[in-house]
């Protein structure tokens, strides 16, 4: 839905240089920044512990019970600032978190679980909103007696991101929506979120450490390392970027190299941005 | 039909009500352990506190009357006035609702993400602490609960059974009461069950139950289905506290029903509403017929202990409960 034209886009979610920390002593973010444009796909990549899931719960303001703080920077979603919502009325402003590893609710059936994702909204529509998810996700239509607890991976991350689309949201924050997925399932459930971004509109944050499949869906892309972001640009851009390359795609232009060659750090740092 | 075997059939209908009376208590400890991880052990304590309340509110008595005759040397007890039961159910339910309100906010709130045990502790502080506020609000006499339950046996019912046996057999002998507390938890449990079934905050409830976080993620408040369940556990609470008041007397004993629960809920499961249900019929049938058939050839007073030996039973060979949350597993 994003056209070139990137810079007159209306910014729909400003992260700006937020640090946190978790239990009062352990620093996980150390300044990160970042916007999301309206009626984009932007990507959020590094590896395990790179701080992709905190900063998501950190818009969401999920944190909180996990006993983790921002401390410092700001977080503003269409201009106003939202660091001290909680969840419930950011869900109610637009946004709202898939988390990471599914978290469907076991026993309630599929339809539940759905209906569930309306919980907020008091305008009666959520059971035309229904017929909306299951016309996404026609399998969810087939297993909506079932409990969610006995539907398979792929069917929990449909369920679960069909449950964040009732409550018809703006801006929808994906947390690892491929993980512990065969690589076709990766690939229909991404085709989904792209579905829903240009037809319904829908903003994504996505949160990915397949950075291969994240990097062709996607917009614009920001790649986090231990707790900062190190590069951003378009994802047609990293792509190309020989860094991203080599220490994330596993592709060399320069063939197989010893790996004392492998200088490990050669991407330009950003400390603040 | 012999005599004996007839006796023995009112043995267990009996002991099917005494059950029941044991589920509503146990009912209260499940609704808060499956929404919110909180074993709540001042449950027994609630139903005491919530009977004091109805009578004191009934009876017109001025509440924390010892504190204000001793801080300004009055001598006031009483108001005067009585209240009808139904306002004085209502002015208790809404008393309950505070209770809840205030446990959240004061004590659950700040201990959000602690370890089981601590809330665990925190409910036998409750329990200590609810205690002293229902002396001091309504003193420490044992009470009577004036709703006008029907009590005492029925006769209609003996004697239309009456002719089932022989001359030896006078008809089953049942107590208006308990027919009535068997009425009222059948309603309040089918209540229960459609509220959490077929509504909005219900299906909230089940989803908290499940993962708090993912509940906390599309936008349901925490704070607000725990304020939610402990309010209808409160309610529970009162209804458990009456029906045994009327049986026992309001007093301090009271709070001990929450012992009777713990077999209960060892038998049906933790987590599971019509284990709840069924678990109490188990006891309560297991324990006056073991004590009828049983309780003779070893002196009797069985019923102090038959519940437990049971429920070490079932923790032995299935410690989950007869109707524990099933653990889905996927393979």
């Amino acid at each position: 839905m994003l056209d070139s034209g990137e810079q007159s886009v209306e910014t729909l979610l400003e992260v700006n240089n937020i640090e946190v920390i978790y239990n009062h002593v352990i620093l996980v973010l150390k300044g990160v920044s970042l916007t999301v444009p309206k009626g984009g796909i932007t990507a959020l990549l590094g590896g395990n512990g790179a701080g992709k899931t905190t900063t998501l719960k950190a818009i969401s303001n999920l944190l909180h019970s996990e006993r983790g703080e921002v401390t410092k920077g700001s977080i503003e979603y269409r201009g106003e600032p939202v660091a001290d919502s909680s969840p419930s009325e950011l869900v109610k402003k637009g946004v709202i978190q898939v988390m990471e590893g599914r978290h469907c609710f076991e026993h309630l059936t599929i339809e539940e679980n759905l209906m569930t994702g309306a919980y907020t909204r008091r305008d009666g529509g959520a059971a035309a909103d229904l017929e909306m998810v299951y016309n996404y996700f026609p399998r969810l239509k087939e297993r909506r007696k079932s409990q969610a607890g006995y539907t398979s991976g792929g069917e929990q991350q449909m369920c679960a991101i069909g449950r964040a689309l009732m409550s018809r949201p703006e801006t929808i924050l994906l947390d690892e929506p491929s993980m512990g997925l065969a690589p076709q399932l990766v690939e229909e459930i991404f085709g989904i979120v792209k579905n829903l971004n240009e037809k319904e509109g829908v903003s994504f944050l996505l949160a990915e450490q397949n950075t291969n499949v994240a990097l062709r869906f996607a917009h614009h892309g920001y790649i986090l390392e231990s707790g900062r972001v190190v590069m951003e640009g378009p994802a047609a851009e990293l792509r190309e970027n020989p860094d991203v390359k080599e220490f994330y795609l596993g592709m060399s232009d320069e063939g197989r190299k010893s790996f004392r060659d492998v200088r490990s750090y050669r991407r330009r740092k950003r400390w603040l941005s | 039909m012999s005599a004996d075997f007839l006796y023995g059939i009112e043995v267990v209908i009996n002991g099917l009500m005494a059950g029941v009376l044991y589920a509503l208590v146990a009912l209260g400890f499940v609704l808060i352990f499956k929404a919110s991880g909180i074993f709540n052990y001042a449950q027994g304590v609630m139903a005491l506190f919530a009977a004091l309340t109805l009578v004191g509110i009934m009876e017109g008595q001025v509440p924390f009357s010892h504190l204000i005759n001793a801080i300004f040397g009055t001598d006031l007890h009483y108001f005067g006035w009585t209240v009808p039961a139904l306002l004085a159910i209502a002015v208790t339910v809404v008393i309950m609702i505070f209770f809840a309100w205030a446990v959240q906010k004061f004590v659950f709130r700040h201990l959000v993400g602690q370890e089981p045990i601590i809330l665990f502790m925190a409910t036998i502080g409750l329990a200590f602490f609810l205690e002293g506020v229902g002396d001091l609000m309504w003193g420490s006499d044992i009470r009577t609960i004036g709703l006008g339950l029907p009590q005492g046996g029925s006769l209609w019912i003996e004697e239309a059974t009456a002719s089932l046996g022989g001359d030896d057999f006078y008809g089953f002998f049942l107590d208006k009461l308990d027919i009535l507390a068997t009425a009222v938890a059948a309603v309040l449990v089918a209540a229960l069950v459609a509220f959490s079934q077929y509504t909005k905050q219900g299906r909230a409830m089940r989803a908290v139950a499940d993962d708090h976080q993912a509940a906390l993620s599309v936008g349901i408040s925490l704070d607000f289905i725990w304020i939610l369940v402990w309010s209808i556990a409160g309610f529970v609470a009162l209804v458990a506290g009456v029906l045994w008041g009327v049986k026992s007397g309001v007093q301090f004993s009271l709070s001990l029903i929450a012992l009777k629960a713990l077999p209960v809920l060892m038998l049906g499961g933790f987590t599971s509403i019509p284990g709840a249900i069924v678990g109490g019929l188990i006891i309560g049938v297991g324990e006056k017929l073991f004590e009828y058939l049983v309780g003779p050839l070893v002196g009797g007073a069985t019923e102090n202990w038959f519940a437990y030996v049971l429920a070490l039973i079932f923790l032995v060979f299935r410690p989950q409960g007869l109707f524990g949350e099933k653990i889905i597993e996927r393979v």
